[in-house]
């Protein structure tokens, strides 16, 4: 029989639930999730190697087969510190994930440089191919990063309210035991005697 | 008859297909009245599990009414009303005497696939892969449904569709996994995953005298449906699960622990979990057992450790060293489900549970295949999809 006093009607989405905004919790309470951390990193990472590529265009190109290209790679130096420090100013995961892409779009464009260098004769020392798996790696932590940061937002935006549906018979003082009177724990499922003392924390 | 049939990774697709028939005396055809999408069909529907192929009917969370019964059936009239449990058992081999109905000997008939790949089989279940014997599922107008004087469970026409369907599934689950920590009055019990599994999970543990339930997610709406039964949230976006459960159990750590998450644990809260998801994109291991790690580390010694969450295949890095010091006990399994259903259908009748409370979204089966992308990413607040044929 169904309990007045139980709710949770179904329902195509619940009219008593409500939506409610994210509850307030200064941005320095809350533990910063791994996926933010691993941003941060790759932020710094990517301020690091723009700032390479700025001061140590020549050898770098020198190593990756693209000499001759230096200004290219100070490009790729200039887009990688601005995708770095939009990371790290990123309070959000939704912008600071629009930046960890905008890494995404940069590694998809260095690998098709890159292969294009890989595609020509390398003088010694030129290694295109090394540094495209790096790349390659990069990227996949990229796209992983971007992805749970994405979910992060999505989670975050919004939130429905089921503070109301217990589903149990009464309050959770009244409920709490209330299955053991007519139930007998199965031989086969009891846990080590040690644990069955009663002993108190 | 029209079903929601799997035909690849997140493609899953309302069509028509034959409609069942009798196939052995003891059978019955169920016309479908309701029927869910259960968490663990997601694993389906995120390609995790193999042994699935193009057009297998989906679903193993349904009930409905009696259409039709075998000869050699007499436990079932025309016009019943039955919730059908998502694992088939005979009810006469070794393992169902026992009451282990979902490692049922006999009702898997790929029991030859199943015994390579598990080393030997376990029950057939609904809609599930033809590892479990390649059964046509519940999320359809209507279900062949074998060993039919054994596995349906009677409801009456009482209670609505939405307080009984989980009898089938979910509930049991929940329930089980609290039976198994075997749990006493001074205990606390923390839950990962505030999914419906582990809602009922929450609620089981505290009927069953539980001193206090901690519930662990990053979602705030099931957080919030989980609070609502009294038990204390833990968002793990937020805080520490380690310290948090350390601090609510005096430094000692909880007594039982449940795993309601499985093998697609979230991406994104610890280190460790970016390792898992690379591994499996490198197809290195198959589940992600983060919340298994966890458990592990924190669960105080001498603890049980109960995972109703489903593992498909190979998980890595678990800390056994740990485990075994530890001294920990380990249970899990697919769900008995006939084992508790007539318990728990009076527990229903009197009053101590509405498993209707899980529900938050109704919709119909022609809906199915983006209800299934709705669930999957939990928009609009959604916990549990209810499906009408």
């Amino acid at each position: 029989m169904s309990n007045p006093e139980l709710i949770g009607q179904p329902s195509s989405l619940d009219p008593k639930a409500r939506t409610l905004a994210r509850a307030a919790t200064p941005a320095s309470a809350q533990r910063k999730s791994a996926s933010t951390n691993l941003a941060r990193g790759l932020g710094w990472f990517s301020i690091c190697l723009g700032v390479m590529e700025l001061l140590a265009a020549r050898a770098l190109a020198r190593r990756v087969g693209l000499q001759g290209r230096e200004r290219l790679v100070r490009a790729c130096g200039v887009r990688e510190i601005v995708s770095g420090v939009g990371i790290l100013v990123s309070r959000e995961p939704a912008p600071r994930s629009g930046w960890v892409w905008s890494r995404v779009v940069g590694d998809t464009l260095d690998l098709s440089t890159l292969r294009v260098a890989a595609a020509t004769p390398a003088p010694r020392r030129s290694h295109p191919a090394v540094a495209m798996a790096a790349v390659a790696g990069l990227t996949a932590l990229d796209v992983v990063c971007a992805r749970s940061l994405q979910r992060e937002a999505d989670a975050a935006r919004q939130t429905t309210d089921y503070s109301g549906r217990s589903g149990i018979g009464g309050s959770p003082e009244q409920m709490r035991g209330a299955a053991l009177g007519t139930f007998v724990q199965p031989p086969d499922m009891r846990a080590s005697p040690t644990l069955n003392t009663g002993a108190l924390h | 008859m029209k079903a929601l049939c799997w035909q690849g990774k997140h493609d899953v697709r309302y069509e028509t297909v034959p409609d069942p028939r009798i196939e052995a005396p003891r059978d019955a055809i169920i016309k479908v009245s309701s029927c869910a999408i259960c968490g663990s069909d997601l694993h389906l529907f995120d390609g995790f599990m193999p042994g699935m192929e193009k057009g297998d009917v989906l679903g193993h969370e349904f009930m409905g009414e009696v259409v039709e019964v075998g000869p050699g059936n007499n436990k079932l009239r025309v016009g019943d009303r039955v919730v059908v449990p998502f694992t088939i058992c005979c009810g006469e081999c070794e393992q169902c005497r026992r009451g282990n109905f979902s490692v049922c000997e006999r009702s898997n008939r790929n029991k030859d696939i199943a015994d390579k790949a598990f080393g030997h089989t376990t029950a057939g279940l609904f809609g599930y892969t033809h590892l479990t014997g390649g059964y046509a599922g519940g999320q359809a107008e209507y279900v062949r449904v074998p060993y039919a004087d054994v596995t349906p469970v009677k409801v009456p026409s009482t209670l609505s569709d939405e307080q009984v369907l989980f009898l089938g599934d979910v509930f049991p689950t929940g329930w089980q996994a609290a039976v198994q920590c075997d749990i006493q009055r001074t205990d606390t019990v923390a839950i990962w995953g505030a999914g419906p599994v582990g809602q009922f999970a929450a609620r089981s543990a505290l009927l069953l005298g539980a001193r206090q339930v901690a519930v662990i997610d990053r979602l705030p709406d099931r957080l919030s449906m989980a609070k609502a039964c009294g038990a204390l949230t833990i968002n793990f976006d937020r805080e520490s699960v380690v310290e948090r459960l350390n601090e609510l159990t005096g430094g000692k750590g909880p007594e039982k622990c449940i795993d309601a998450v499985g093998m697609e644990s979230h991406v994104g809260s610890t280190l460790d979990t970016f390792y898992d998801r690379a591994k499996q994109a490198l197809m290195a291991e198959s589940d992600r057992p983060h919340v298994l790690r966890e458990m592990i580390y924190v669960c105080r010694p001498a603890g049980v450790l109960s995972i109703p969450g489903v593992y498909g295949g190979l998980v890595d890095k678990i800390p056994f060293g740990m485990l075994m010091n530890k001294g920990l006990t380990v249970r899990t399994g697919q769900t008995h489900v006939n084992r508790w259903t007539d318990d728990l259908l009076r527990r229903i009748e009197a009053g101590q549970i509405d498993p209707s409370f899980v529900v938050t979204h109704t919709e119909p089966l022609a809906n199915g295949p983006q209800m299934y992308k709705t669930f999957r990413d939990k928009q609009a607040g959604c916990i549990k999809v209810v499906l009408k044929p």
